[in-house]
This record gives C-alpha cells, structure tokens and sequence, in this order.
C-alpha cells in the first residue's frame, strides 16, 4: 500500500514538476519577447506622433498611442528627403546584385564542384583563403580604384565590385557537391551537353541553396552601408541606409524630429519583414547551411 | 581536323564557366589585397603621387618613443581604438551564452516557435541604420525611453537616479553600445545555428542518459554542451573575427565615435584615416594589423581548438 501511495505522489510531483517548467520556459520566452519588440513598438509610437508631443519629461508623458494617430510622418518622409529616389536606388542595386552574384556564383560553383581543368584546386584554395580577409583590407584599394575609373558616384561603384563574391560561390559549391552524379551520368548519356547539365539537371536540384543565396545577399545589400557611403556623393545616389543616415545629419544642431526619422526608418523595415515572413524556412535553412559546413 | 579531346572540352568548359567569376575576383579580391599591402608601405593622400615609406607606416602605428622620461606611443589614439574595440568584445561571451540559452529554451517544443523566432529574429534582418538611430532615440537622454523609465522607478522606490548619459559620457558610452549588440544578437544568426545543432543531438543519448539516472543539468553538462561544441566554438570563433571588424555603424551613427573617442574601433579608425583624413597608406597599414590578428586567431583555433572540442562519430 505503501508503497502505491509513494509512487502516485512520485507521478504527482513528476508533473508538478513539468507544468512548472514548461510555464518557465513561456514566461522567459514572453519576457525576453517583450523586451525585444519594445524598442520596436516605441518606433512605431513615435512615428505616429507629431513633433511637440514626442518630448516627454517625466513618466506621465509617455504615451504608447496617441489620438488621433499622427500618420503625416509617412507622407512628410518622402518630401523631407527624396526618399523615393533612395527606395528606387536601393531596388535596383540590390536586384543588380543578387542577379549578379548568384549567376556568376553558380557558374563558378558548377566548374569547381564537377569540372576537371588545370589549376582547379589552386584558384579554389585561393577563393577559400581570401574569405577570412578582413573587408577593409580590399575595402581601401578597391575604393582607389573606383576613383580611378572615375566610378566614384555612379551605380557601377554600387553594384559591380558587390557581384564578385567568394562566398557565395563557396556556399553553392558545396551544395553541388552533394547531388548524387547518377542524374547527370544518365544526362550525358542523353547527349546532353555540359551547359545542358548545368542547366537543366544542377539549376533545377539547387533550388534550395539558390533560393538561400538569393535571399542573403538581397539581404546583405539591402543594409549594407560602409561601401555606399563611401562610393556616394550626391544625393540622388545614394541607397536607403545611407540616405537615411544623411536624413539624420540634417538636424545635427537641433533635436531631431524622432517622429519622422522614426516613420523613415520604419519604411525601409518594411520589404525585408514581408520577405522574411513569407520565407522563414530559407533563412533558417540557410544559416544552417552556412553554419554547418565546417 | 583533329578532334579535340572530351578532357580537353571539358576544360575548356571548365575556364568558361569559371570566368566572369574569376574576373571579378581577380579585379575586386586577388589584386586588391597585393594593392593593400602595397599601400600600407605608402604614404599616400590620393590626390599627391604615393611616396613609398618602408616600414615607416607600421613604426607609426606600432612603435614607442620617449619623451620626457616615459614610454609613450607614436600613434596614442590607435592604441585607445585597441582598447575600445577588445572592450566592446568582452559582451561576445555572454552574447553567445544567452544565444545558446534562448536556444536551449525554444528547443522544447514550444507553441508558437515561429511567432517567438520572428521577434527575436527581427532586430537580425532590420538595417543596421534604422537600429542605430531608433537606439538612439531610445538612449536619450533627455527624452528617451529608457531614462524616462529609469527616473519612474527611481521615484517609485525613493531612490534618487540621476539621468543616465547613455551615449554622450565616456563612462557609458561602450556599455550602452554592448547592450544595444546584446539586443540585435540575442536571437539572431548564432542562436538559429545552436537550434539546428541541439536538434542534431541523437535522442539515444539523451535516453541513455536518463537511464543512468542524469538529471536536466547533468544531461546538459554531459550530452548537450559536449555534442554541440562544434558549434559552439564556431559560432563563437566567428564572433570574435567580426568583434574586430566591428562598431563602425554605432560610431558614424550614434556617437560620432565620442565622446572623447571612447566609441572610436579600428575599423572607424581606419574609415576616418581612408575617408576624413586622407591617409590611405595608414589606413591600409592598419587594415592589416586587423587582418594579421584574425590571421593568429584563426590559425591558433584551428591547431589547438580541435582539442577542446568534441566531434561527433555519428
């Protein structure tokens, strides 16, 4: 007898113990969840708020949502600076770019992983020796460079030195690596021709991988931001994160007007929420990709 | 006509495929990276003709001097961006930690999983411009969020709490900037890639653990933190190359690399000689300062991390 009771206060405790827990584990996570969106609801309050009333003195000041919502911010943005014009930069580069990158990419990936010729392995150990280089290091004479070209303020600057990337073309290496040949014997077979392969049997088997590299460098380039500042003078070249910093620096002597650079940058938030909820799977995908390669 | 050869057709191919590529690489990586250490021996204003230096650059940067009776350095504010920088990293280990935490916690089957990973994931995929300036609002501090907060609870508890200079005194400034980076990295790549490899632990183990009697913290200390040290000290090997690269966003955005240099990296140093001040030797000089220490670290990991971590036969 004894020894049943023990053993149902055992089962009891075991799920004491387990509720306890797992409602640990939700009160850190909406913990942890609400500090992590604060900032970002604070953003949006702000944005929706009129100039005199986002100064607040003390606690009684704060309000999360004003009446009426203040929505002029949204419209102010893009005749306050021509925001427009940086959204359209930023489009375009970035699809120049991914277009670019992932193309080229793919090309050279196919030759290193299935294609034999003189030299292979030595131009690849010298594209995996250059991805632990510090930025910088090329940054500078790339920049020379481009002033030499007499690139310096022109899309040519923005996009071209960004298509080249030894990384991608590493990343999508890799995963040809793993197709099993069997397909592309059976092709060959076939009569098909080595562009035949790569287009028709390896293209359409990386879609997974392709899709990843896509959405990291559009990624990538959407908020990259050292290298156009640096390749941009005027205003209307510049990309959304430079435009945006220079949208800053108008108020360097006056207290910024926190509604409009809020509802600004809110607005370059915008694209990359909707990619990234459409396409959850291919960033975790991705990263693991990334991550696990070792 | 002979026929050429398929091995040969196929290199052939091989070249083709591989050269708009390599074109690239040659142009905008290969070539530059000679270029860049050729400049650091240069001293070089872009408009001027470069005059080669020797080693002139380096002694600049590395180099001490006496005057009046003491050591000093040649380049003070150099060594000042040394410092700023390794402090700014000392939040990487704990970044990593709570990375790994919050992965240990989404792990167990969690309602919701994607509608918490999103949160968490946003500040990852928000441009770094739009974090720095929303931060900056937010460290105020006159009007920001937080120490109008701060003074709330101070007057709640009747302590006093002065407003905090979050960006603007040389005492907070870096740790309000680590906060900030504790924020963005919580939930982003790191702790994604900890997920994948907590879910790569083979239940087995975890099986035979129990069975021996382990409780939650003996599994962890005995199966989970051994199984996923690759990880682990991948993700925390990658941090610390990027810790070295890092800060030049916060500098140019949110603190101008002030107050009194206190927020200033290397690599806003070396924007600041390449851009503001026109010295591009010493720019590049000190771009490869930056490039021989993650040279050191990454070659030290390779050859004695592998001890401290535990492979998997699976």
């Amino acid at each position: 007898m004894r020894q049943d009771k023990d053993e149902i206060v055992n089962i009891a405790s075991i799920k004491v113990h387990r509720i306890l827990k797992k409602s640990a584990i939700y009160a850190i996570l909406v913990i942890g969840g609400v500090t992590m969106i604060i900032p970002f609801i604070w953003m949006l309050s702000t944005s929706l708020k009129p100039y005199s009333s986002i100064f607040m003195f003390n606690i009684k000041d704060i309000q999360w949502f004003s009446t009426p919502l203040y929505w002029k911010n949204y419209i102010n943005v893009w005749k306050v600076v021509p925001f427009a014009r940086f959204y359209l930069n930023s489009i375009f580069v970035v699809v120049a770019v991914t277009a670019g990158q992932v193309t080229t990419s793919a090309l050279a990936a196919y030759a290193f992983a299935r294609l034999k010729f003189p030299g292979r392995d030595k131009i690849f150990f010298a594209y995996l020796a250059t991805m632990m280089i510090p930025g910088s290091v090329t940054m500078i004479p790339v920049f020379a460079l481009m002033r030499a070209f007499g690139w310096i303020d022109t899309y040519k600057a923005l996009i071209i030195p960004a298509i080249f990337s030894a990384y991608g073309t590493f990343l999508l290496r890799q995963f040809f690596m793993t197709i099993p040949r069997d397909l592309e014997d059976a092709a060959k077979i076939d009569g098909c021709s080595l562009w035949g392969i790569f287009w028709r049997v390896i293209m359409p088997l990386s879609s997974t991988a392709i899709a990843t590299l896509t959405i990291f460098v559009s990624l990538g380039n959407w908020v990259s931001f050292m290298w156009p500042l640096l390749v941009t003078n005027s205003i209307e070249k510049r990309t959304l994160p430079v435009g945006l910093a220079y949208f800053q620096e108008l108020y360097q002597y006056a207290q910024p007007d926190w509604g409009l650079l809020m509802a600004g940058s809110l607005v370059t938030m915008v694209p990359v929420i909707i990619v990234f909820l459409f396409n959850q799977r291919f960033f975790v995908e991705g990263i693991k990709l990334t991550g696990m390669k070792g | 006509m002979s026929k050429i050869r398929g091995s040969e057709k196929e290199a052939i191919a091989g070249y083709l495929f591989l050269l708009p590529n390599l074109l690239g690489f040659m142009v905008f990586t290969l070539i530059p990276v000679a270029l860049s250490l050729l400049l650091s021996f240069v001293d070089w204003d872009m408009l001027s003709a470069p005059k080669f230096v020797g080693f002139q650059n380096f002694i600049n940067l590395l180099g001490f001097h006496y005057e009046a009776g003491r050591i000093i350095a040649n380049d003070p504010l150099f060594w000042k961006c040394v410092g700023n920088t390794l402090f700014l990293m000392m939040i990487i280990p704990i970044e990593v930690m709570a990375s790994l935490a919050l992965a240990l916690i989404m792990n167990q089957k969690v309602k919701l999983i994607n509608l918490f990973r999103a949160i968490y994931f946003l500040p990852t995929i928000t441009n770094g411009v739009a974090i720095c300036l929303l931060w900056t609002w937010l460290y105020n501090s006159e009007f920001g969020l937080l120490n109008v907060i701060l003074l709330k609870i101070g007057s709640i508890l009747s302590i006093p709490i002065h407003r905090v200079e979050w960006l603007t005194s040389t005492a907070w400034a870096k740790p309000s900037l680590m906060l900030m980076g504790l924020w963005i990295m919580l939930g982003g790549y790191n702790m994604i890639l900890f997920m994948a490899a907590l879910q790569g632990v083979p239940r087995e183990l975890y099986e035979a653990a129990e069975m021996d009697g382990a409780g939650s913290w003996h599994k962890f200390w005995n199966v989970t933190w051994p199984m996923i040290s690759p990880t682990t000290f991948f993700v925390f090997v990658m941090a610390i190359i990027g810790g070295f690269q890092g800060g030049f966003m916060q500098a140019y955005i949110m603190t101008g690399g002030g107050p009194d240099r206190s927020t200033t990296t290397l690599e806003y140093l070396i924007y600041n000689h390449l851009y503001s001040w026109q010295h591009v030797g010493y720019a590049a000089s000190i771009a490869w300062f930056v490039f021989i220490v993650v040279f050191v670290i990454t070659v030290l990991n390779w050859k004695f991390g592998g001890k401290l971590v535990q492979y998997s036969h699976y």
